[in-house]
């Protein structure tokens, strides 16, 4: 028996293999995952850049000391949209987008479980989107609360707070059905013979990562709620005179806060355990303990989250707890780093694109997992909270760990998205280029942050004004990165500029997505693969 | 130019530590005195004057020079401040003990990484090996890294345990954080029963605008500095009026959240005389960058003179709240009070913005009715508008009530005496 | 291929054409928070946008479920898929547990952690004459320390939130008969006691918004008293949001056993209500314990 698929909707020629329909109604009305996966990774480059032109807002106003460009309101503004939307807008859905075009290829079947459900997690992504960027033309600006939206500062924002509320509800029910799209796809569609201990590392890594988004997405929508009729309905859940505790808010938000930094890296690490193998020639080291690994860190992930939290004054027994729960996630996430460099020794290496991405990412994110390791450290927090060190630990994790490995997702992948080969020359520019800019950006602001120099601020002393400076210099020379990224890279490949991707171009890759043609064909395994005892290759 | 002072005042060419403190060696060695000395141009100027597209970088601003400040940031610092508590000191060793382990792992990792793509390369005709599994490996590099986490937990528990500890403090200061400035009261020990409140220095907000900065205290000076004895345990106590703000002193090693409604604590006991920075580092709203912490750190008969003099200060200052007062007086004074407190949000037009009402035309001012504004004042409004009770006094809410019932296009008229609010008090 | 769907024979995973529901349900959310987000600030065209948006995204969910039901029906459906349904119906569950975790976390920390600590030594600084007690345990107590909240008394266990605890545990039970009765092939008994269950949902619903009469009218029990009734009401309303919304699974299901829908061993439909209605149940019996019981 086979797949079915309903390509023209209710009465339609079920042979036409090509009978899905053309021009915006094939994105607009789209079921079918690498559509929808397209989707999700343009919207997220779409926000990227958004978020990206908030930043660089952000630096341009910090060149240099004294208010030149922003009015320090705005600057709050700029600050909290520009955390929210690279958060919820541009990295969360491009990871995504990554599983809806890679997971059923990965694991032979022949779509998302839900495909309609699919379709709409991504619309729900839009009407948040809009209101969330327009809220910077609601009457007095945007949220201007940081991204934590920490109450009570939350209490004073004008309407532009609610309809950012609302936003985050339509995107967290969002990431809600598209976690239990993906949870059930690789739990019911996986093909004969793919047992779970043979799925590739990616699946596993967004098997768990689905999971956290289901056990946190709706905390955050209660943490938000509460806060919504505290500004309007009176309650006091976060208001001490009747009896609530803006603390409170805090924790409820790191219940949520923590795990979600995870969500963003763990696909990331499994991005990399498909790349690294696949260009050093050889299988990856320790397969089954890098599933343990990715299972504890993410269960550790629950009981970490007040390590935001030690300058709020908790009891030392709570300190010392949470301390030595985050410092605990180092070694699951150190098995990690030591299984790639262990794939990579005594391989036969090659550094096409992807792998050069996906050894700067291992190189770089753990200097961001170090810094957050010395930040776990409460006596050591409590200097550097709410400092510039803190920002420099999260844009290594964030920027040079996610987006890193996104941009490595790319080159890896692209061939089979797009069908065409991307010239090496164009992504190793890329790679290098991003890779100085980025440490030219982020590297100083340790050193801020060390000198005391708070996050969040418009304007700073005189004394902080060099590696300000630099690092706002470096921020521009990593956006113009991006934006040769677009023009050279991306644009072209998408218009199938190049030479022709063969259906497996890169000879040490392993796996069922190489199994079918590049680009790949709109539907792949309507009919369940048969797989060999590897379970990477189609047999038959 | 005026603005470019090489002649800065001197300052000292070593770190502020004393015999308590144990200097770390890593802290001279990252602090390269010529650093600290010299006046520097700032990078961004330099860059600036090569740019054709300076002027698109508000060229409003004229030449700079900064030098260290003490007990504050130092220009082009590397490192945490110098300490000037044994728990500053405890938490930098930790820090340092922290970046060399990272360092040496670090290392290690990534050379054998390094060296393996330097070998095991394709083009230099490396064949992949085909194991993929060791028990034993992964276990020694899950065990190993356990125990140094452990290593590095132990001698981090000691501080935490050390910074929490707030008994027996000789002072006890409480500081409110309000939108946005610093209250202090001493609640305990000597000088007990002083108040003031703290603000950033009204020229520093100006040149802020403006986008002039200058002086090596550029966002830090206060008009008054909180004053406390040195080589006391001094206990500070945070709370706050709207919003959670954050205390921070980077060279006593402290960072408190200020939160509304409860009282938390921290504590230090400075080393050395002198005067420390710090600033609110938790965002509180738009003037988060603007409510900074200076602490003067007196000798113990400066200290106590400085109480004795206070103390005759605010006896002098204090108003009778029985006082009848003319409307003219009343204004003069009322608008002392509007600068100081409440044209930040309200805009010394009165116009307000976003969610802060407009006090020029509203009809709450323009009430016939005086208590209605005087309980806005006293108790707040909205989230947005904090209670004054505790911040102002009788005299100073009566007079800014005057001010603003007969500012702007606002006539009334009206006056408001201070009996009037002692009596809404109740 | 064709050939392989017709009606009983189901394919091995049916994969919906292309649908204008998803982005079109997009739209009505759209104008659902945009009318939402004016709405609580007063603006004074947001109901109606509001309205408009909660309308348009009924009725596209009426057609797009129509259209899945009519798959359903179709014989579209086979087991991988029904496996699919059961998968994703319990993990949504499991969203909506840690959706209600959020709000009895904030009751627990409020009464637990933050009352105490309201009422501690050193807030005596700042609440001077503040005790810290719950309003269950004293008449009278508010938990608010700036005595801002007007005094009220708290909902007595006894009677209706006893008399609703044995309805919705009563509707547990005759849901279960329903699902045997189903089995069993035994339709009229299926749907009357599926109607039974039913307006035990309703006559709950009922009972809760005279008991939230009597609160406001009565006991002078509101949101805004405090941080009791903001988890009192925050509490008992998403509940009460969730049994409104079970109750309609459960009354749609019923329209459709009635239409014939639904056989022995394939009703899945059926089943997801069900365990919706149990999760309902189970909440509200961890609702009588901690919020009304002690
Ligand atoms: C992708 C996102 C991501 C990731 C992966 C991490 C990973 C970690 N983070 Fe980070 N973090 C953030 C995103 C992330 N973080 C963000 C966004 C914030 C700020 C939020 C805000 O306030 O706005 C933050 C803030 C933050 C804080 C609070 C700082 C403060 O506000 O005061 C802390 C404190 O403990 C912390 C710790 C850690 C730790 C211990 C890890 C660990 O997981 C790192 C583990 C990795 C390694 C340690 C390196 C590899 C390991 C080895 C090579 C093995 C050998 C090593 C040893 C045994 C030492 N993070
Ligand atoms: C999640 C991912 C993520 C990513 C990818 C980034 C990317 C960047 N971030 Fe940040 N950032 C956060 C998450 C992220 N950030 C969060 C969560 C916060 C905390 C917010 C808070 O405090 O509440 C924060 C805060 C933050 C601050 C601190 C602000 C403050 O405390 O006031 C700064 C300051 O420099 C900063 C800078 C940057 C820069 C320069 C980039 C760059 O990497 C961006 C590069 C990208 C582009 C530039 C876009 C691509 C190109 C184009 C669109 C073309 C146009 C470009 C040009 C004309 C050059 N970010
Ligand atoms: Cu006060 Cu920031
Ligand atoms: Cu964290």
């Amino acid at each position: 028996m086979s797949a079915v698929l309903d390509h023209g909707g209710h009465g339609h020629d079920h042979d036409d293999h090509h009978g899905h329909p053309h021009g915006w109604r094939r994105w607009v009305y789209a079921t079918n995952h690498k559509d929808i996966g397209t989707l999700y990774l343009l919207f997220s480059l779409t926000m990227l850049m958004i978020g990206g032109v908030l930043a660089l807002g952000i630096r341009a106003e910090l060149f240099q000391p004294g208010l030149q460009l922003l009015n320090p309101e705005l600057f709050n503004q700029l600050t909290t949209m520009h955390g929210i939307i690279m958060v919820f807008g541009a990295i969360m859905p491009a990871f995504v987008g990554v599983a809806n075009w890679m997971l059923p290829l990965q694991i032979g079947a022949s779509d998302m479980a839900f495909a309609r459900m699919n379709n709409f997690s991504f619309w729900l992504m839009i009407p948040a989107a809009l209101m969330l960027v327009g809220s910077f033309f609601m009457p007095g600006g945007a949220p201007a609360a940081g991204w934590t939206l920490y109450a009570p500062l939350t209490l004073q924002m004008g309407p532009s707070m609610d309809a950012g509320i609302f936003a985050m509800h339509i995107l967290g029910a969002s990431s809600i059905m598209g976690s239990i799209n993906i949870i059930v796809t690789i739990l019911n569609m996986r093909a004969p013979g793919m047992t779970l201990m043979k799925m590739p590392m990616f699946a596993w890594t967004w098997l768990i990562t689905a999971y956290l988004l289901i056990a946190v997405m709706p905390v955050l929508a209660g943490a938000i709620t509460m806060t919504l009729t505290d500004r309007h309905f009176g309650t006091s859940f976060f208001n001490p005179a009747g009896g609530g505790d803006p603390v409170m808010y805090q924790h409820i938000f790191w219940f949520f806060g923590h795990p979600e930094v995870y969500i963003m890296i763990l696909p990331a690490f499994g991005i990399v355990s498909q790349i690294v193998p696949a260009f050093a020639r050889k299988k990856l080291f320790g397969y089954a303990s890098m599933v343990y690994a990715t299972a504890s860190i993410a269960i550790l992930s629950f009981i970490v989250w007040a390590h935001h939290m030690f300058a709020t004054g908790m009891p030392v027994t709570g300190q010392l707890f949470f301390m030595y729960a985050t410092m605990l996630i180092s070694v699951p996430t150190g098995v990690k780093v030591f299984n790639w460099i262990a794939t990579m020794w005594k391989g036969s290496m090659t550094f096409e694109s992807p792998m050069l991405w996906a050894v700067g990412f291992i190189f770089v994110f753990t200097m961001g997992g170090f810094t957050g390791l010395i930040l776990s450290v409460a006596p050591i927090d409590i200097q550097l909270q709410d400092t510039y060190y803190v920002v420099a630990h999260f844009h290594y994790v964030l920027v040079a760990g996610s987006l890193f490995a996104l941009f490595a997702a790319f080159y890896y992948w692209a061939p089979k998205w797009t069908g065409v080969m991307v010239p090496e020359w164009k992504g190793k520019l890329h790679f290098w280029w991003s890779l100085i800019a980025f440490n030219v950006t982020f590297f100083p602001m340790h050193f801020l942050g060390l000198a005391g120099m708070p996050r969040r601020y418009a304007d700073y002393p005189m004394q902080f004004a060099d590696f300000n400076a630099l690092a706002s210099v470096g921020a521009f020379f990593f956006g113009f990165a991006q934006v040769y990224f677009i023009l050279v890279v991306l644009i072209p490949a998408m218009r199938g500029k190049g030479e022709p991707a063969p259906a497996k171009p890169w000879d040490g890759a392993e796996g069922l997505e190489w199994e079918v043609p590049s680009p790949a064909p709109f539907h792949t395994f309507e009919t369940p693969p048969k797989l060999d005892a590897t379970a990477t290759r189609v047999i038959g | 130019m005026a603005r470019n002072r090489p002649e800065a005042s001197p300052v000292p060419a070593t770190p502020c530590i004393d015999d308590h403190v144990q200097p770390t060696k890593s802290n001279e060695m990252i602090h390269v005195p010529g650093n600290r000395v010299s006046p520097t141009e700032p990078l961004a100027l330099r860059v600036r004057k090569g740019l054709t597209a300076a002027t698109l970088l508000g060229a409003a601003s004229g030449a700079w020079a900064v030098s260290d400040l003490p007990g504050g940031p130092a220009v082009r610092q590397l490192d945490l401040h110098p300490a000037v508590t044994r728990i500053a000191s405890a938490q930098q060793d930790l820090h340092h003990m922290m970046m060399y382990i990272c360092i040496v792992i670090f290392v290690a990792v990534f050379g054998v990484m390094f060296y393996s793509i330097f070998a095991h390369r394709k083009s230099k005709g490396a064949k992949a090996a085909d194991f993929h599994e060791s028990t034993t490996v992964e276990i020694v590099w899950t065990i190993v890294p356990f125990l140094i986490v452990i290593g590095m937990a132990l001698p981090a528990t000691k501080v935490v345990v050390a910074q929490k500890d707030t008994t027996n403090a000789d002072l006890t200061i409480k500081a409110t954080g309000m939108q946005w400035k610093w209250g202090y009261e001493y609640i305990k020990g000597d000088g007990e029963g002083i108040q003031f409140v703290s603000t950033l220095d009204a020229s520093q907000r100006a040149l802020s605008d403006a986008g002039t900065p200058q002086g090596d205290n550029y966002l830090l000076k206060v008009d008054n500095a909180l004053v406390v004895p040195v080589d006391k345990k001094i206990r500070i106590i945070t709370t706050a009026n709207d919003v959670i703000h954050s205390f921070m002193v980077p060279a006593f090693g402290i960072k408190q959240d200020a939160i509304p409604g409860f009282v938390r604590d921290t504590w230090f006991r400075a080393e050395k005389i002198g005067d420390y920075y710090g600033q609110c580092v938790e965002l509180c709203g738009k003037e988060h960058a603007y409510m900074p912490i200076h602490v003067k750190v007196l000798s113990a008969e400066d200290y106590a003179k400085w109480v004795d003099d206070k103390h005759k200060q605010m006896q002098a200052l204090a108003d009778d709240p029985n006082k009848v007062w003319t409307q003219d007086e009343l204004i003069a004074r009322g608008e002392k009070v509007y600068t100081a407190n409440c044209a930040a949000c309200h805009q010394p037009n009165g116009k307000g913005g976003g969610a802060i009402k407009a006090l020029d035309g509203s009809a709450k001012v323009l009430s016939d009715d005086a208590k209605v504004q005087i309980d806005v004042l006293l108790n707040g409004q909205n989230n947005t508008m904090p209670p004054w009770k505790q911040i102002l006094s009788d005299t100073e809410i009566a007079a800014v009530i005057t001010y603003t019932k007969n500012h702007w296009s606002n006539k009334t008229g009206q006056t408001v005496q201070p009996a009037e609010v002692l009596a809404a008090r109740k | 291929m064709s050939s392989a769907v017709s009606k009983g024979h189901a394919p091995y995973y049916y994969v919906p054409g292309p649908s204008r529901h998803p982005a079109m349900a997009a739209v009505g959310l759209f104008f659902v928070i945009l009318g939402a987000g004016q709405w609580v600030n007063g603006v004074s065209w947001a109901p109606f946008a509001f309205a408009f948006g909660l309308v348009w995204w009924l009725v596209v969910l009426k057609q797009w479920f129509s259209q899945a039901i009519g798959e359903s029906e179709g014989g579209m459906y086979g087991e991988r898929i029904d496996l699919s349904f059961r998968w994703s119906m319990a993990w949504f569950i499991f969203s909506e547990v840690m959706f209600f975790a959020s709000f009895f976390g904030a009751l627990y920390w409020a009464r637990l952690h933050v009352l105490p600590s309201l009422g501690s030594l050193d807030n005596a600084l700042l609440w001077p004459d503040f005790k810290a007690i719950w309003p269950t345990e004293l008449a009278g107590a508010t938990g608010s320390p700036a005595g801002t909240v007007e005094p009220f008394r708290t909902m007595d266990p006894w009677p209706l939130p006893t008399i609703n605890t044995l309805l919705l545990l009563t509707s547990g039970v005759t849901l279960t008969v329903a699902h045997h009765a189903l089995l069993q092939n035994l339709r009229g008994k299926c749907i009357t006691f599926m109607w039974i269950t039913v307006l035990l949902g309703v006559a709950f619903l009922g009972l809760q918004a005279f008991e939230y009469y009597e609160a406001y009218h009565h006991l002078n029990l509101k949101l805004s008293s405090g941080i009791y009734g903001s988890t009192f009401f925050m509490l008992t309303g998403f509940h009460g949001m969730h049994v409104f919304v079970g109750m309609l699974m459960l009354l749609f299901i019923t329209l459709r056993l009635q239409k014939g829908h639904f056989t022995a061993d394939n009703h899945f439909g059926f089943e997801g209500a069900a365990w919706y209605w149990h999760f309902v149940d189970v909440v509200w019996l961890g609702l009588y314990v901690v919020v009304y019981w002690t």
